[in-house]
């Protein structure tokens, strides 16, 4: 099987893989990273969304090789110890889950947005957020939480 | 998703080899398609060579009246680039409403375009601007690239390089999104050209079409009123669970109108 080589978290990571394998079984299965979790099997639901090289992505639509050599954050590679990342800290804060299953990736898609935005008012918001289906808050209080989350990350 | 062999390619030619080499080969570019496809086992190729590697394959430039804009260029960067924003704001606005801000991330023009998906959105674009699709072996017109459902002009094996398209003077793009896929139910794209204002749809038929009808309505005029009374025919045109051949019709004057400001 392929050797892959990638950076998660900040931690030099291999394995091998075949050509098939999705980034997100490799995040699960072979590094046991559960937080970025599966929600469909037809990219639309946003649940595995992770950064690769800055950007937010898929990862269940994009092949462990693909990604060869990239760096990956997962939502395991946020907090510093105890101390959440502010879009953590926002989403707590402005009770933005409910289950939480798909909040691994809605925290991921969020800081993307946040990154990729200077100004970010709520239409923006939630256009950005189309990727990223919650069948249990009704969006509402994460779109107050990355409008907060906003303001802290972006002073 | 059935195991396949995975290659990296470093440029066009290593691509193009590495295709014709293989058995049964899919280029892989943002994947967005692609993946799903061979995860639904709809696909069951004997290589995937990827074009991650294919520096060359990526950038957008103007050149002699045109935009030019290389195959791997991501949804995100059509969006963003100053250059599209300031000569044909209506492309740049028309890969902001691409799927999600995930799928812009990944996803490219090339795929797009040889994918040929019935709802895809860039096909309206390149048709309506009467734009030309440059492969590694020839180049092809936009009226003679899309040929039916997933189906164009590409040979096996063929790569899309770059699309160029000629900047027209106004232009405008509208949809009426599907609210669970974001794929356009009806997409518009009208575009004043030098032979005329062309009117090209997607989302109704198997492929991207112009409307005759329109057009002749329009002249090189670009202003809606002209075509207010124009009725489209719903012959051939899609059904399915989200809207009928007859809503699509209505649907089509009504998005050409508002990508014309009306
Ligand atoms: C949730 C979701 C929503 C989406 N919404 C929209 C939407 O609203 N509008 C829209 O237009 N699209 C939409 N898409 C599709 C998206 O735009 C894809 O990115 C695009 O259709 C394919 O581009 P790709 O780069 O991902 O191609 P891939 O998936 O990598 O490839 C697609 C096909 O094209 C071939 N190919 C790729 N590059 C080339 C090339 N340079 N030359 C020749 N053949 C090539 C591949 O072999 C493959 O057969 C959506 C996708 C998803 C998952
Ligand atoms: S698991 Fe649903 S989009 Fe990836
Ligand atoms: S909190 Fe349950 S799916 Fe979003």
């Amino acid at each position: 099987m392929p050797a892959v080589k990638m950076t998660v978290n900040g931690k030099k990571v291999s394995g091998n893989v075949e050509g098939r394998t999705l980034l997100v079984q490799f995040l699960r299965e072979h590094l046991g990273l559960t937080g970025t979790h599966v929600g469909c099997d037809t990219s639309q639901c946003g649940a595995c969304t992770v950064h690769v090289n800055g950007r937010a992505m898929k990862s269940c639509t994009l092949l462990a090789l693909h990604v060869e050599g990239a760096e990956v954050l997962t939502i395991e590679g946020l907090a510093t110890g105890d101390k959440l990342h502010p879009m953590q800290e926002a989403f707590r804060e402005h009770h933005a889950l409910q289950c939480g299953f798909c909040t691994p990736g809605m925290v991921m898609s969020a800081i993307g947005i946040v990154n990729d935005h200077k100004e970010l008012d709520e239409k923006t918001i939630r256009h950005q957020l189309e990727g990223n289906i919650c069948r249990c808050t009704g969006y509402h209080n994460i779109v107050e939480a990355i409008g907060a989350a906003h303001k802290t990350m972006r002073g | 998703m059935y195991d396949f062999n995975y290659q990296r390619a470093s440029s066009v030619a290593d691509a193009t080899t590495k295709h014709k080499a293989a058995e049964d080969a899919r280029f892989l570019a943002g994947g967005m398609t692609l993946l799903p496809v061979l995860k639904q086992r709809l696909d069951q190729p004997s290589d995937v060579v990827d074009l991650a590697d294919v520096k060359d394959l990526v950038g957008i430039s103007e050149e002699n009246g045109a935009i030019v804009i290389k195959a791997m260029t991501k949804h995100h960067d059509v969006e963003h680039s100053d250059l599209v924003k300031s000569k044909i704001p209506a492309l740049a606005e028309l890969a902001g409403t691409i799927g999600d801000p995930m799928v812009r991330n990944r996803g490219t023009i090339g795929g797009s375009l040889a994918n040929s998906d019935p709802a895809a959105s860039y096909p309206s674009a390149v048709l309506a601007m009467n734009a030309t699709i440059h492969t590694d072996q020839r180049t092809i017109a936009a009226d003679d690239f899309f040929q039916g459902m997933f189906t164009t002009a590409l040979e096996p094996g063929e790569l899309i390089t770059k699309v160029s398209f000629p900047i027209p003077t106004k232009a405008g793009y509208k949809h009426f999104p599907n609210p669970a896929s974001r794929f356009p139910i009806v997409g518009a794209f009208v575009a004043q050209t030098k032979d005329g204002t062309r009117v090209a749809i997607t989302g109704a038929g198997p492929c991207a079409f112009r409307v005759p009808e329109f057009e002749k309505a329009l002249g090189s005029a670009f202003d809606p009123a002209k075509i207010k009374d124009v009725k489209v025919s719903a012959d051939g045109l899609n059904t399915d669970i989200h809207a009928s051949a007859e809503y699509r019709a209505h649907l089509i004057n009504v998005m050409a109108r508002r990508a014309m400001g009306g």
